[in-house]
């Protein structure tokens, strides 16, 4: 039980997080799209978007400099892995309009149907995707 | 002010996902791996921030603007297509493949880790790459 507690701790920060940007800008936190947002900006739906992967960016950093234990790694992983699940996460989370924070935390909190069912799937294909590299590498 | 709300959120949300070991990729497949030796532990985070969200979200609601803008932003796809069904699954593949989602790739890049600079290309790639068949197929 004592490896839930960073977690819920965790959890309780983001759960904050995307509710202050609901309360204050009406935005709803997905990652993913804030990301693919920049890749084509509009005018005036464009600096937010670089405010807040600035804020992440930051986090990041100042985590790193403070825990940089939280950053550790490690996987059977190799350079073209981490490509192919890039190409993937990016291509999936804009067909599938959404990722983890979008429809698994916003969505879900909100009692979509179609973020309900997204985060189904995607767990259980990352579930299923997960098994096939370790049955290929031999570990995770 | 709005942005530098948006500035705010993005550094708690990092900070979360750091305290709750979502940036370590064994964590992720440790959580994806429930035929093995299954953690558990990242149902934590869901939970708790699903729950506190959901708090918030109750109250919110019931406004008919954010503070600091005149309208809620809130997606406007209602209905449940192939596009979201076929996308969400392929984002599982990946992210189950490599342990990463898109929140804590940009996070952990911080730390310049070589992974997650391939990582952080390809997906910025593969976003591209997806508006470029959509409108190549009409989708």
């Amino acid at each position: 039980m004592s490896n839930l507690i960073p977690s819920l701790i965790g959890g309780a920060y983001i759960g904050l997080a995307v509710s202050i940007m609901y309360l204050f800008n009406g935005r709803i936190t997905g990652i993913s799209g804030i990301l693919n947002g920049t890749l084509h900006p509009q005018k005036k739906d464009f600096a937010w978007r670089l405010f807040f992967i600035a804020g992440l960016c930051m986090g990041g950093i100042i985590m790193n400099a403070l825990h940089p234990e939280l950053f550790i790694q490690i996987s059977r992983a190799t350079t073209v892995d981490y490509i192919m699940g890039g190409m993937l996460v990016g291509f999936g989370t804009v067909m599938g309009s959404g990722c983890t924070s979008g429809h698994g935390i916003c969505g879900i909190s909100r009692m979509s149907s179609r973020s309900i069912l997204a985060t189904l799937i995607f767990i259980f294909f990352g579930i299923l995707s997960c098994a096939l590299f370790k049955y290929l590498h031999g570990e995770l | 002010m709005k942005n530098i709300v948006s500035f705010l959120v993005g550094f708690i949300f990092a900070i979360g996902l750091a305290v709750s070991g979502m940036l370590q990729v064994q964590n992720i497949k440790g959580f994806l791996d429930i035929l093995g030796d299954w953690n558990y532990a990242l149902i934590g985070v869901m939970f708790s921030a699903i729950f506190i969200h959901s708090i918030f979200y109750f109250f919110i609601k019931n406004r008919t603007s954010p503070l600091l803008d005149t309208k809620f932003h809130l997606p406007t796809k209602k209905n449940i297509d192939f596009k979201l069904l076929l996308g969400s699954a392929i984002f599982g593949l990946g992210w189950g493949w490599a342990g990463i989602c898109p929140g804590p790739s940009i996070v952990a890049l911080m730390s310049a880790q070589k992974p997650f600079l391939f990582f952080v290309a390809a997906m910025l790639l593969g976003m591209k790459l997806y508006k470029w068949l959509a409108r190549l197929l009409k989708l």
